[in-house]
C-alpha cells in the first residue's frame, strides 16, 4: 500500500523521508515539486499526482507537505485519511506539528511511523495504543531516561490491541476523575448582499476529555436528539443503542477524543447570529470609492458575539484605504488587497462600523466586483443549533466523577456575496 | 532541484544511483533550519567514525545515543550503510528502544549488505519463540521485512508457524508477513495461498483485515477461498479495525460482482445515458419489474448491505467512501441514496478528502441526479477553495441542473463569474453552456446572459464568452444573426486568439445571414494578417474561402491576397491550408473534379458540438479507486466485473462444519477474544436489522401497488419456508453456538426474532457468558449484552442496566431458573439466537390480518409472558377482527392516511403493551419521507415507535407495528404523526377489550380464579338475546369480537368461560357468559381491575343483545 512517505516543507526541501518497502529514491518527488510550482497556491497542488511508476498522494497540513509512495491501486481516500492520522498523531505527541517539532523528536517519529505502518498497510494508528509502545516525549522524562537508561518504548503488547475496546487501556488510574465535553457548532453561510440566506448549515462536534479511572460506562443523552441530521461516531459509540434510543453509550478512550460529529442540514431553519450591512461605491471617472460597513447581533439568543474578524479581498484596483472604525483595528495590505478588521466584541448598544474611503489606481475603470466579505465570531455557551446535553451518567465504577459541558458556536466558512441583482439574467425571456 | 528531472525514470532502482543523489542533494542548503535541536544532522561523515566507536562501546546509553543519531541520518536520507556491521551487533541487545531503532536500520539496509544481515537472523529466530507476544511479533516483522532472497525458506517457515499462533497479534503479523515474502519470491504463491486459506478462516478481527489485504495482493482470483468465510467476514465487519474494513469491502464488493444477480432491472434503468430514465414515474418501474421475472436478492446479498450501513456512520472517510461504493455497485438503485448524505458530510472534511469524494460523486451525479439534488447547495463554491475543489463543484452543479432548479444555479454561476480567480470565471461560462445546452428552456437565456458577458472587462471572460457562444450559436444557428453581428463588432477589441478564432469561424460559416459585416472583417483580417496567431490564421484562410464561394464578387481580390500571405507564412500548416484551399476554389484546368464540390465541402451543415462532462466515462473504474481519481488504470487495478446472468451456485458460502466446541472453551488468556458469536451480539455498532428490513420492505410494498406481488411474496416465503425446514435440521445437530448465519436471512430470522422474547435471551446469555473467560472484557460485554436487551424494552431504567452489570452471578442464577422449563424450546433456537443483532419490528408486508405464521403461534402460546402461574398460559387470539380505524384521514393528513388496527398479538417490544398495527398510505403524487412518531401526550406514555420510514412512494403503503402501553385504560394514546414537512396530531382510542391478551387455563384453574375475585371485583348483567344465537360458537364470536380473550373449555353446555389478562398489570379478567332458558343470559365479570370490569361489561352487553 503506501511505500515509502516524505515530508517537504514549504520552500520544499525533503525533511524527513521513511521506506516501509524497497527504498525509493526521493527523485520521485521532482513531480511533486513541478506540481508545487505549477500550483498558484499551496493549497492548489493536486493531492494525486500520477508518475510513470508511482503515484503521489499528499495532504497539506500545518504548511508540511506529507507526500506519500504509492506503487499500486489503493483507495485515495485510505492514504490521505491516515496521513491525516498521522499528523494527528504527531500533534498529539509534540503539540504542534512543525517541521521543527518534527526534527527534534525525529528518532520517537521513526518510532512512531514504524508502528503506524507495516509493510504499508496500517498498524496501530489509535493513539491510545500508541502511547503504550512509544511514550510521548516529556521534558521530565527525559531527564529521568538519561538518569536512570529507561526508555520510552513499551516492552509489552498494548492491552488495546487485543481487547474489544482497543482505543482504552486498562489500568487508568485518576486521583481526580472527571469528564468534560464540548459542544462545539460551526456555522457555514452564504448569505447575499440583502440579508437573505443563501446556504446555511451548522456542523457540530462534541469533543471530550475524559480522565477516569477503570473501565468506566457513560450514556450521554441529549435533550433533543432529533436534531442530529447526520453523524458519525468515534468507534467507541454503540451504534444500535443510538438507532434504537438516540442514546450515547460508550466506553470512552482515555484523554482527548472527538466522540460525534454533526450535522444539523439547512433544511432545519438555521438562525444567522450575524449581520452585516456593507456599500461600497465606485463612481465613474473618480479615484475615489467610499466603504462602509456595520454589522451588529441578530438571533444570538441573549450572548455576545466575540473574537468577530471580519476580512474581504478587495477589488484590484483598490490602491489603498483610508479607513476609520469605530472599534477595534483594521489592516489593508496593499499587495494582496487583503483588508482584515479585528472588531473584537460587538457591543449590541453600539454598533462597530467601518467607514472611509478608498483610493484607486488612477486611469483604471471603475473595479465592477463586489467583494464577499468573510466573518469570523465565536458566541460562547450557546450551540447554535439548540442541541442540549440532557445528562451524562457512568456505569461499571463506583465513584462520582466530576463533570462537564461546555457549548460554543464558532463561524466556520461564513461569508456575505455580493450579488448584483440588477444584473440578474431574465429567466423568462 | 529541476534538473533530477530529468534522470526521474532512475529513481526506481535503487542502490547505485541513489548515493549519487543524496550527495547532491547535500549541496543544497539547509543548513539555515537545522537549528539547536537539529545538530545532529549537520554531522558530516567524518563523524560516522565515533559513530561506530560509541556502538562498539561497552556502554548502553552511549549505543542508544548512537542509534539515534543513526536513524536520525536514515530520516535525513543519508548514506548510513557503512556502520552496518557495527550496528548489527545489537541486534540482541536487551535495552528494546535500541533493539527497535536496530531493527530500524536493518530494514532499511539489510537489502544492501545481505550477507551481514545473515548475521541477525539467528537471533529473530530465537525472538520468533519468545513467550512475549510483542516480541515474537516485532522478530517476525523484522524478518520479512529483511528482503534478502537466501532466507526465503526461514521466512516461510517463520510464516507458517506464526499463523498458527496463539496470539491473534502474531497471526495479524502472519498475514503482513506473506505479502512481503510474495513481493520478494513470487514462486512461493502455493505456499502461501495456503496459509491465506488458514488466516481467512481466522474468527479474530485483528487478523481479517490483514489476511483480506494479502488476499487481494498474493491470490485476489481466488474467489473460491472466500466462499465458506463470505458471512463470517461480513459479520465480523463492524469490530474490524477500521483500515481492515476498507479492505474488506472492497474486496466483498468484487466478489458479490461475481455470485449474486444483479439487483437492477433488466433493461438497465440507469444504464449508461439514458436520461430519460430518469424522468419515468415510479409506476411504470414497479409495473416493468413485476411484469419481469421476479427478482429475488440472495440473502447473502442483502447481508452484506445491511452490515456495511451502519459503517456509513464512521470517523474515517475511507470506510465511509468504501461503503458508499459497495451500495452504488451493489445496491438496489433504490436503496443507493441512503449513502448520499454521509458523502456530503465528508465534504466537511479536510481539503485532500473532499477533493477525492467530490470527483466520486461527480461520476455519480451524472447517472443519479436525484440522488444529490436535495444537498445542491452543499457545492456551492466558496471563494475559499482552492482552484481543483472548485471546478469539481462546478462540475457538480453542472450535472445537477434540471428544469426546476436551472434558475437558482444560473443565478449562482452569475456570481461565479465574477470571480477573482480567472481560470474559475472560465470555467463557470464553460458550465453555463454545458447548462444551456442540456436544458432547452434556458438556452436563449444563457445565450442572452453570455453575450452580456461580451461587455465584460475580463478578457479571459470575454474571450471563453465568445467561444461557448459559437457553441451554443451552431446547435441552434436560425435565428440568432443579431448576436452573430454584435461579435463582428466586439472583434476589433478582443485579442485572446481562440476567441478571435471562434468569431472568424462563425462568420464564414453563416456569412449568408451577415451578407454585408463578413466581407468587411475579412478586409480588416487582410490587414492584420501577418500580426496574427496561427489558428486565427487558419480561420481567416477559412473566412476567406466561404466568402468567396458565397460572395465572390466582393471578396475576390481580397481571398486571393490572403492565399497568396498564406503561402509564405512561416508556419507550415498554414502554408498547407492555403495550397489546398487555393486548389480548392479557384478554378484553373488540372483540378475541376474537386471544385466542382468546393460548396459542399467547405459549406457542409457541420455537426453542432456536444458539451460533456469530463466525468463521463469516469465510471468505467470502481468509484474510490485510484484508477477512477486520475481516470487512468493504475498498476494492480482489480477490474470490477459484470453481474453474472444467472447466480453461481450459492450453497459454497454455507459452512457445513461447525468448529469444535474447544475452540470456544476459553484457553489461556491469548486466546481469540473477540469470537464471532459474541461479538454479533455485542457489536458496538450493531448490524441494524431493524432498519434494514424495513428498507427493504418499503421497496416490496412499492411493488405492492400491483396484485401481482403479493402472490410473489407469497411464494418467496414458501421458498423461504422449504429452505428453512431443510436448514434449521441441520442446525438443530449443532449444538454448540455458531455465528454463521443461516442462509436464509428472511423468514427463519424474523421468526425467530419474534420469538425471542427478552426471557428467552436471558436464556441465552449465560451460555455466551460461559464461554467468556476474560477478565477486564467482562464489564464490558454484559454492558453491552444488557444494552441490547434495553434497547428491545425502553422500560428497562437504567439503574437496571447498572445493577445488571455490577451482580452479574445473581442475575444469572435467576435467569437460569427461570429458564427451565422452556428448555426445549430453547435449544433449537439459540444456535442463531446468539447471532441475533436485534429485535425487528415486525415486517412491512401488504395488507394481512394475521402476520404471525401457525408454527410461530405455537411457538408464542409455548411462552409465559406473565407470571400468573404456571398453568396460566398465553394463548393465541381466538380471533381477529378486520376492522380497521381511521387514525388520520388523508384530507387532513395532506394526503397521508393512517389506519391502525389491533393484531392481537402480544407486543413484541415488551409484554405490558398492545400492539397496534398501522397502515400508513400515501396518496400524494410525490413521495413523502421520514414518517416518524414525534411528541406524545401524555408525556409519560410509553411507545414503541416504529422505526421512521424514510421515504413513502406515492400510492404506496406500508404496514407497521408499534408498542403502546395504556396502563390498562380506555384513555387515548395521543402522539403526533409527523413526515418530514409535517406533523399530524393523531389518537389511538383503544376498546376496552383491546387491553387484555388471552390466555387459557383449565376449567378448575377458572373457578380458583373466580373465586379469589368475588364481591367487589365482580360485576354482572342480565341480557336478552336471540334464541337462534344460543349456541357456544355464536357467542363466542361476539365476546371474541369484543375482547381479545381466550375461551376456557367447559364442562356445562349452557355456560360459557373466556379468560384474559390485562396487558400492563397483568390481572386476571374472568367472563362467564351463563344461558338461562329463553333468550336471557348472565354475564358476569371477575376482575380485580372494576372499573375494566364495568366498562368491558358494557361492551359485551351491547355486544350480545346485538347478536
Amino acid at each position: 500500500m503506501i511505500h515509502s512517505l516524505f515530508l517537504v516543507n514549504s520552500s520544499g526541501d525533503i525533511f524527513l523521508e521513511k521506506h516501509w518497502k524497497s527504498v525509493v529514491s526521493r527523485s520521485v518527488c521532482d513531480y511533486f515539486f513541478e506540481a508545487q510550482e505549477r500550483a498558484s497556491e499551496p493549497e492548489n497542488v493536486p493531492p494525486v499526482i500520477p508518475t510513470p511508476h508511482h503515484y503521489l498522494i499528499s495532504v497539506l497540513r500545518h504548511r508540511i507537505y506529507f507526500v506519500a509512495v504509492i506503487q499500486s491501486e489503493v483507495p485515495p481516500l485510505f492514504v490521505i485519511e491516515f496521513l491525516h492520522r498521522v499528523v494527528d498523531t504527531f500533534q498529539d505527541y509534540f503539540g504542534v506539528c512543525t517541521e521543527a517539532a518534527i526534527k527534534d523528536n525525529v528518532v520517537v517519529v521513526y518510532e512512531l511511523l514504524e508502528e503506524m505502518l507495516d509493510n504499508g498497510f496500517p498498524l496501530a494508528t489509535e493513539s491510545n495504543i500508541l502511547k503504550e509502545l512509544i511514550k510521548p516525549p516529556t521534558i521530565l522524562r527525559t531527564v529521568v531516561n538519561t538518569i536512570t537508561g529507561s526508555t520510552n518504548v513499551g516492552e509489552q503488547l498494548p492491552t488495546g490491541q487485543l481487547s474489544v475496546v482497543p482505543w482504552r487501556r486498562t489500568g487508568v488510574k485518576y486521583t481526580n476523575n472527571e469528564a468534560y465535553f464540548d459542544v462545539v457548532e460551526e456555522i457555514d453561510a452564504i448569505i447575499d448582499k440583502s440579508g437573505s440566506t443563501i446556504t446555511a448549515e451548522i456542523q457540530g462536534v462534541i469533543d471530550a476529555c475524559v480522565k477516569l479511572t477503570g473501565m468506566p460506562d457513560l450514556t450521554l443523552s441529549f435533550m433533543n436528539p432529533r436534531l442530529l441530521d447526520d453523524v458519525s461516531f468515534h468507534p467507541c459509540v454503540r451504534f444500535k443503542r443510538w438507532e434504537a434510543e438516540r442514546i450515547l453509550s460508550f466506553i470512552p478512550p482515555d484523554g482527548n477524543f472527538r466522540l460525534l460529529s454533526y450535522h444539523v442540514s439547512c433544511q432545519n431553519l438555521v438562525a444567522i447570529p450575524v449581520y452585516v450591512k456593507h456599500n461600497i461605491t465606485f463612481r465613474e471617472g473618480s479615484s475615489q470609492g467610499r466603504f462602509e460597513l456595520t454589522l451588529g447581533p441578530k438571533q444570538t439568543m441573549g450572548k455576545g458575539l466575540e473574537a468577530v474578524l471580519i476580512s474581504s479581498q478587495l477589488p484590484r484596483g483598490v490602491l489603498n484605504t483610508n479607513l476609520n472604525p469605530s472599534q477595534g483595528t483594521y489592516n489593508f495590505d496593499p499587495v494582496t488587497k487583503l483588508l482584515s478588521w479585528d472588531v473584537g466584541k460587538i457591543n449590541p448598544q453600539k454598533l462597530p462600523s467601518l467607514k472611509g474611503s478608498m483610493s484607486l489606481q488612477a486611469g483604471a475603470s471603475k473595479p465592477d466586483e463586489n467583494p464577499t466579505i468573510n466573518i469570523q465570531f465565536k458566541i460562547q455557551q450557546s450551540a447554535l443549533s439548540g442541541l442540549k446535553v440532557n445528562r451524562l451518567d457512568m456505569y461499571g465504577e463506583k465513584y462520582k466523577p466530576f463533570k462537564g459541558i461546555k457549548y460554543m458556536t464558532k463561524a466556520g466558512k461564513f461569508q456575505t456575496k455580493g450579488l448584483l441583482r440588477g444584473r440578474a439574467w431574465d429567466l423568462k425571456n | 532541484m529541476l534538473s533530477m528531472s530529468t534522470n526521474n525514470l532512475s529513481y526506481s532502482d535503487q542502490g547505485g544511483t541513489d548515493s549519487a543523489v543524496e550527495v547532491g542533494q547535500e549541496t543544497t542548503p539547509t543548513s539555515s533550519n537545522a537549528g539547536a535541536g537539529f545538530g545532529l544532522f549537520s554531522v558530516d561523515f567524518k563523524k560516522n567514525e565515533d559513530l561506530k566507536e560509541m556502538l562498539e562501546s561497552n556502554k548502553e546509553s552511549l549505543k542508544l545515543e548512537a542509534m539515534k543519531r543513526v536513524v536520525g541520518l536514515i530520516a535525513k536520507g543519508k548514506n548510513a550503510s557503512e556502520l552496518f556491521p557495527a550496528v548489527v551487533k545489537n541486534v540482541a541487545s536487551k535495552n528494546i528502544e535500541l533493539k527497535k531503532l536496530v531493527y530500524v536500520y536493518l530494514v532499511r539496509y539489510a537489502e544492501e549488505q545481505q550477507d551481514l544481515a545473515l548475521l541477525s537472523i539467528s537471533t529473530f529466530q530465537r525472538a520468533l519463540k519468545d513467550p512475549n507476544q510483542l516480541i515474537r511479533a516485532s522478530a517476525l516483522r523484522v524478518l520479512s521485512s529483511i528482503r534478502v532472497p537466501i532466507i526465503v525458506p526461514i521466512m516461510m517457515l517463520a510464516i507458517k508457524e506464526a499463523a498458527s499462533d496463539m496470539s491473534p497479534y502474531v497471526r495479524k503479523t502472519s498475514a503482513h508477513a506473506i505479502q512481503k515474502l510474495y513481493s520478494l519470491d513470487q514462486d512461493q504463491k502455493e505456499l502461501l495461498i495456503e496459509v491465506i486459506e488458514k488466516l481467512l478462516k481466522d474468527k479474530s478481527t485483528l487478523v481479517a483485515g490483514s489476511v483480506v489485504m494479502a488476499f487481494e495482493e498474493v491470490c485476489p482470483d481466488r474467489i473460491d477461498l472466500i466462499h465458506k468465510n463470505y458471512r463470517k467476514l461480513c459479520n465480523l465487519l463492524v469490530d474490524v479495525e477500521e483500515w481492515g474494513q476498507v479492505v474488506i469491502i472492497s474486496m466483498l464488493t468484487r466478489y458479490a460482482r461475481t455470485q449474486f444477480t444483479s439487483p437492477w432491472k433488466e433493461d438497465g434503468v440507469f444504464d449508461e445515458h439514458n436520461e430519460r430514465a430518469f424522468y419515468e414515474s415510479d409506476e411504470e418501474k414497479t409495473r416493468d419489474e413485476t411484469e419481469a421475472k421476479p427478482y429475488m436478492m440472495d440473502p447473502d446479498h442483502r447481508l452484506l448491505l445491511r452490515n456495511t450501513k451502519p459503517l456509513l456512520q464512521s470517523r474515517n472517510t475511507a470506510v465511509v467512501m468504501s461503503v458508499a461504493q459497495l451500495y452504488w455497485h451493489l445496491a438496489p438503485k433504490n436503496e443507493v441514496s441512503i449513502v448520499t448524505k454521509s458523502l456530503v458530510r465528508l465534504l466537511r472534511s479536510h481539503r485532500e478528502v473532499q477533493y477525492i469524494v467530490l470527483q466520486n460523486i461527480a461520476t455519480m451525479s451524472i447517472q443519479r441526479k436525484g440522488m444529490f439534488e436535495p444537498y445542491m447547495k452543499s457545492f456551492y463554491v466558496r471563494s475559499t477553495d482552492a482552484t481543483h475543489i472548485k471546478s469539481l463543484k462546478l462540475e457538480i452543479l453542472t450535472s445537477l441542473a434540471n428544469e426546476a432548479n436551472i434558475s437558482t444555479i444560473l443565478r449562482e454561476f452569475q456570481t461565479y463569474v465574477k470571480s477573482q480567480d480567472k481560470q474559475f470565471a472560465a470555467g463557470t461560462i464553460q458550465a453555463i453552456g454545458r447548462c444551456a445546452t442540456n436544458i432547452s428552456e434556458v438556452t436563449d437565456t444563457c445565450l442572452n446572459g453570455l453575450v452580456l458577458l461580451l461587455s465584460n472587462r475580463d478578457e479571459t471572460v470575454v474571450a471563453e464568452s465568445v467561444v461557448v457562444i459559437r457553441k451554443l450559436l451552431q446547435i441552434q444557428p436560425t435565428q440568432h444573426s443579431d448576436i452573430i453581428k454584435h461579435m463582428a463588432k466586439l472583434f476589433d477589441n478582443i485579442t485572446v486568439p481562440m476567441a478571435r478564432a471562434s468569431i472568424l469561424w462563425l462568420m464564414g460559416e453563416y456569412c449568408e445571414r451577415v451578407p454585408k459585416i463578413a466581407p468587411d472583417v475579412l478586409r480588416k483580417m487582410a490587414k492584420s494578417f501577418t500580426s496574427e496567431e496561427d489558428i486565427v490564421k487558419l480561420q481567416t484562410v477559412n473566412l476567406a474561402a466561404k466568402l468567396y464561394l458565397t460572395n465572390s464578387k466582393q471578396t475576390k481580390l481580397l481571398t486571393q491576397y490572403i492565399l497568396n500571405l498564406g503561402k509564405y507564412d512561416q508556419n507550415y500548416d498554414i502554408r498547407d491550408r492555403t495550397r489546398f484551399i487555393r486548389q480548392l476554389i479557384v478554378p484553373n484546368d488540372k483540378n475541376g473534379a474537386l471544385s466542382k464540390y468546393a460548396h459542399r465541402i467547405l459549406l457542409a451543415p457541420k455537426p453542432a458540438p456536444v458539451l460533456e462532462s469530463a466525468y463521463k466515462d469516469r465510471d468505467r473504474y470502481q468509484l474510490g479507486t485510484l484508477s477512477h481519481t486520475i481516470n487512468t488504470k493504475a498498476s494492480g487495478y482489480l477490474e470490477l466485473s459484470d453481474w453474472p446472468a444467472v447466480a453461481p451456485d450459492q450453497s459454497v458460502r454455507n459452512v457445513e462444519v461447525i468448529e469444535p466446541v474447544k475452540e470456544w472453551a476459553p484457553s489461556l488468556g491469548k486466546t481469540v477474544k473477540s469470537k464471532p458469536a459474541k461479538s454479533s451480539d455485542d457489536k458496538f455498532y450493531s448490524d441494524s436489522g431493524e432498519e434494514e428490513e424495513k428498507g427493504s420492505g418499503s421497496s416490496s410494498s412499492e411493488d405492492g401497488s400491483s396484485s401481482s406481488s403479493s402472490e410473489e411474496s407469497g411464494s418467496d416465503a414458501e421458498s423461504h419456508v422449504q429452505k428453512n425446514s431443510s436448514q434449521t435440521s441441520e442446525e438443530s445437530d449443532k449444538s454448540s453456538s455458531q455465528s454463521e448465519k443461516s442462509s436464509s436471512e428472511s423468514d427463519s430470522e424474523k421468526k425467530e426474532r419474534k420469538t425471542k422474547t427478552p426471557l428467552q435471551k436471558k436464556t441465552v446469555k449465560p451460555t455466551a457468558k460461559d464461554c467468556d473467560s476474560d477478565e477486564n472484557g467482562n464489564v464490558a460485554k454484559e454492558a453491552n449484552s444488557s444494552s441490547a436487551e434495553e434497547s428491545s424494552s425502553d422500560s428497562e431504567s437504567d439503574s437496571d442496566t447498572h445493577t445488571d452489570s455490577d451482580s452479574g452471578t445473581e442475575h444469572k442464577k435467576k435467569t437460569k431458573s427461570k429458564a427451565k422449563p422452556k428448555v426445549e424450546v430453547k435449544s433449537t433456537k439459540d444456535v442463531s439466537l446468539l447471532d441475533l443483532g436485534d429485535f425487528t419490528p415486525a415486517p412491512v408486508t401488504q395488507h394481512k390480518s394475521s402476520v404471525l405464521s401457525p408454527s410461530l403461534l405455537g411457538d408464542l402460546e409455548g411462552l409465559s409472558l406473565s407470571n400468573v402461574s404456571s398453568t396460566i398460559q398465553l394463548s393465541g387470539p381466538a380471533f381477529v377482527p378486520e376492522k380497521s380505524h381511521d387514525l388520520l384521514h388523508r384530507m387532513t393528513g395532506k394526503g397521508l392516511s393512517a389506519q391502525y388496527q389491533f393484531p392481537r398479538q402480544p407486543c413484541l417490544y415488551q409484554p405490558t403493551m398492545v400492539s397496534v398495527q398501522i397502515s400508513l398510505t400515501n396518496t400524494t403524487d410525490h413521495p413523502l419521507e421520514q414518517i416518524h412518531i414525534g411528541d406524545r401526550s401524555p408525556t409519560g406514555l410509553n411507545i414503541h415507535c416504529f422505526n421512521t420510514i424514510e421515504c413513502l412512494e406515492p400510492e404506496a403503503s406500508v404496514t407497521v407495528f408499534m408498542g403502546i402501553d395504556f396502563n390498562d385504560s380506555t384513555q387515548a394514546a395521543n402522539f403526533q404523526l409527523c413526515t418530514k414537512e409535517d406533523h399530524f396530531s393523531v389518537s389511538i382510542q383503544p376498546a376496552i377489550g383491546e387491553l387484555l391478551l388471552p390466555i387459557t387455563m383449565t376449567e378448575l384453574d377458572f373457578r380458583k380464579e373466580q373465586g379469589k375475585l368475588l364481591g367487589m371485583n365482580e360485576s354482572s348483567a342480565t341480557i336478552t338475546m336471540a334464541a337462534e344465537n344460543m349456541t357456544s360458537q355464536p357467542i363466542s364470536r361476539p365476546v371474541a369480537t369484543v375482547a381479545n380473550l381466550g375461551m376456557v373449555p367447559s364442562s356445562q353446555d349452557n355456560v360459557h368461560r373466556f379468560a384474559g389478562k390485562t396487558a400492563n398489570s397483568g390481572a386476571v379478567v374472568l367472563v362467564t357468559v351463563e344461558l338461562r332458558g329463553e333468550s336471557t343470559a348472565l354475564i358476569t365479570i371477575n376482575t380485580e381491575k372494576s372499573v375494566m370490569g364495568s366498562m368491558l361489561l358494557r361492551d359485551l352487553k351491547l355486544a350480545l343483545a346485538q347478536a
